[in-house]
């Protein structure tokens, strides 16, 4: 072993021993936040009982949809404030069963699977941030789907996001499987945002309300991210990142209807070769009609956007275009029909299109369970055509999250 | 210089809510009617939801991001009944005054008479259940009369200037809501004892308040559809009982109730749960003076043997 193989070893040794210890160290102490302490409660009116401890749960997720109950069933006016399940996180389960039936060369998923088991933990961390983790357990493997914290209370009308999220590039890139209206991705996430899990990258997210007369929502929200998502950007040197820009607006119209429009934009490298950039527009619209009295148990919605990739690489680049349209009614209290049309190019070849029609019946037995039917053909590129059978059954336990929009 | 303006500028921006109307935002549209009778001109309200729309389920709009973002109070029923929608949407609100445990957040059922805290193991397969409680409480008036106090206590903590206004005002509904509570016990007396049916279990504070009791339900379970089972069952019970009415909630459909209805001889009562439910029900007030009185009346209708 010469002199330098030594020294070499020793320098191994000495940043094995320094890891560990940093490893042993105890976690930093959280910085004592001087309002951290919690409010007081507001004076209780008048000589009524005491009102129990307010077992008000951390705020639940952003996108659970078959909302479930509550937190730990509390025993209701006993029960210390400082017991140690308090400050514990909602906790929730998605199941997501998928059965698929019929022959597809080119998606070819197994006749049954337990598509995804996603595990959120979800708290408010202090007065000031509350945090959202993803876990998401599938047939690749455990992965931390999503997982940030959002600082709430910042001045100017800001929300930052800070850790691995989905980027907000139009609606459905935003939402879980599990909340969409169908059991699969629409085809211009799969062909031209990378794969089925869409954008998604460590990052940091910032938005500000605008609002505009006549009480329209708008929202402009910018993000940055590390650069790196399978199928769509990688990321040659550190200062590769990758940008997105996304302009919402939103207006109710009467009770009944409103309506959502939103522009993104994104950028980054590919990896193809050093400089190689892909280019992301999208344009999203929803349309949402829902008599409030009436009609109970009657609603449409109709979703549709319209994506186009710009890819550069070594032979040239390719301008792609993906679009989906598709429309959910509600037909009976716990029953929706709807249809959805789509096709897309392919990132990386702007000649090949896949397109694909499907109709979808889905069945709530209740709040937090839900069976989906599909029946879908798609038509890939090279007159690949595939007639299938999809049958997703959903289901949740744990806290109640909040549902979707 | 510089520095000192920038600071002022600062304590001005923090020191806002003391001018101007104090803008309150609810969930359902009794609390918002509360605290427009405590408020007076002090305040502005606006509720989430409508009086005829299950205050479970509350679409999230974006247009409520915008109102939350401006309020100075926040009142919730609590109880987990705005679980569904509005947690996201607070944190969408960027407005740390009115977030739980903010001196803007108020939660209502606080000092108010709550049934049915479960005891013991609560599941799902009890339906949609609340662990803390019927978060319907608010149709009890003397509930009511709580929750006006905590919101006049709550204005006068935001907008002190405003204390002595909201103790008149407060003074003076109370005033009011004690003469109502005497002829609506004076209209439902004669029916003390009577067993009645309900969709949801959304009226055990009103039924209690006024000596009535729940039968049965329509729904087999919290948030569980009516199943053919348990629809037969419940009219071999009504049959059994004699019970005289149904009342259903507006968000429900009516088709299972008039079945049962026919087949039982007991009058269908679409029965308000919340201000705006009707036109007529367009405050806390006329919400009793509507439920009372329609019911009243049915069930003088069935004892005069119609």
């Amino acid at each position: 072993m010469g002199p330098s193989a030594k020294l070499l070893l020793s320098l191994c040794l000495g940043l094995a021993t320094a890891t560990a210890a940093v490893a042993q160290q105890s976690p930093p102490e959280p910085t004592p936040t001087p309002a951290a302490s919690p409010p007081p409660a507001a004076p209780p009116p008048e000589a009524t009982p005491p009102p129990g401890p307010e077992a008000t749960p951390p705020p639940a997720p952003e996108a659970v949809p078959p909302p479930a109950a509550e937190a730990p069933p509390a025993p209701s006016s006993a029960g210390s404030p400082q017991s140690g399940t308090y400050f514990n996180p909602a906790i929730a389960v998605i199941g997501n069963f998928l059965a698929t039936a019929g022959k597809n060369r080119v998606e070819d998923r197994p006749s049954l699977e337990m598509r995804e088991s996603e595990v959120s933990f979800q708290a408010v961390v202090d007065p000031y941030a509350r945090a959202d983790f993803f876990v998401s357990i599938s047939n690749d493997g455990v992965e931390l789907e999503e997982g940030f914290v959002t600082f709430t209370h910042l001045p100017a009308d800001l929300l930052v996001k800070v850790g691995k999220f989905k980027a907000q590039i139009g609606k459905v890139n935003t939402q879980h499987l599990h909340t969409l209206p169908w059991p699969d991705e629409p085809l211009p996430i799969v062909d031209l945002l990378g794969s089925e899990e869409g954008w998604s990258d460590a990052g940091v997210s910032v938005s500000r309300l605008f609002p505009l007369p006549g009480d329209t929502f708008s929202e402009l929200t910018l993000q940055v991210f590390r650069g790196e998502t399978p199928g769509l950007f990688h990321a040659p040197s550190r200062g590769d990142l990758s940008y997105l820009g996304q302009y919402r607006a939103y207006r109710d119209f009467g009770d009944d209807h409103n309506l959502e429009l939103g522009a993104t934009w994104g950028r980054g490298s590919n990896g193809t070769t050093d400089t190689a950039k892909t280019t992301l527009e999208d344009i999203h619209l929803v349309y949402r009609w829902k008599p409030l009295s009436g009609r109970p148990y009657r609603s449409f919605v109709l979703r549709s956007e319209l994506f186009r990739s710009r890819r550069e690489q070594p032979d040239g680049k390719q301008s792609s275009r993906g679009f989906f349209a598709s429309g959910d009614y509600q037909l009976a209290r716990r029953w929706f029909g709807g249809a959805r049309y789509e096709f897309s190019d392919h990132a990386d070849d702007q000649t090949k299109r896949d397109r694909g029609e499907a109709v979808t019946l889905t069945f709530w037995p209740s709040e937090f369970s839900q069976v989906r039917g599909e029946l879908r053909r798609r038509r890939y590129a090279g007159g690949i055509v595939a007639n299938e059978a999809l049958l997703q059954l959903q289901f949740a336990i744990g806290a109640h999250g909040a549902h979707p929009f | 210089m510089k520095r000192t303006l920038f600071l002022a500028a600062l304590v001005l921006v923090a020191a806002r809510p003391a001018f101007g109307v104090v803008k309150v935002v609810s969930s359902i549209q009794d609390f918002a009617s509360i605290a427009d009778s405590v408020g007076g001109k002090r305040v502005e309200t606006f509720a989430l939801s409508r009086g005829y729309q299950d205050p479970h389920f509350v679409e999230p709009k974006p247009s409520f991001i915008l109102k939350l973002s401006r309020a100075d109070v926040l009142i919730v029923a609590g109880l987990e009944l705005e679980v569904g929608y509005l947690p996201p949407l607070l944190d969408q609100s960027r407005n740390g005054k009115i977030r739980p445990g903010s001196p803007g957040y108020l939660d209502a059922s606080a000092g108010c008479d709550i049934l049915e805290r479960p005891t013991g193991v609560v599941t799902r397969a009890m339906g949609d259940v609340h662990p803390f409680g019927n978060p319907h409480y608010w149709l009890d008036p003397s509930n009511g009369r709580v929750i006006a106090r905590s919101i006049a206590a709550k204005l006068s903590e935001i907008d002190p200037a405003g204390a002595a206004e909201y103790k008149s005002n407060l003074a003076a509904f109370e005033a009011t809501l004690a003469e109502k509570e005497k002829k609506w016990e004076t209209l439902l007396a004669p029916y003390a004892g009577t067993e009645v049916v309900t969709y949801h279990n959304s009226w055990p504070n009103f039924l209690k308040r006024f000596g009535l009791k729940a039968a049965g339900y329509i729904e087999p379970k919290p948030g569980i559809p009516p199943s053919p089972s348990h629809t037969v069952e419940l009219i071999n019970l009504m049959t059994a009982k004699k019970v005289p009415v149904i009342l259903m909630e507006p968000y429900f459909d009516e088709r299972t109730p008039r079945a049962v209805a026919q087949k039982t001889g007991a009058t269908l009562l679409r029965f308000i749960p919340s201000v705006g439910g009707v036109p007529q029900a367009k405050d806390y007030l006329s919400l009793f003076d509507y439920d009372v009185k329609l019911l009243a009346d049915a069930l003088a209708a069935k004892k005069a043997g119609r």
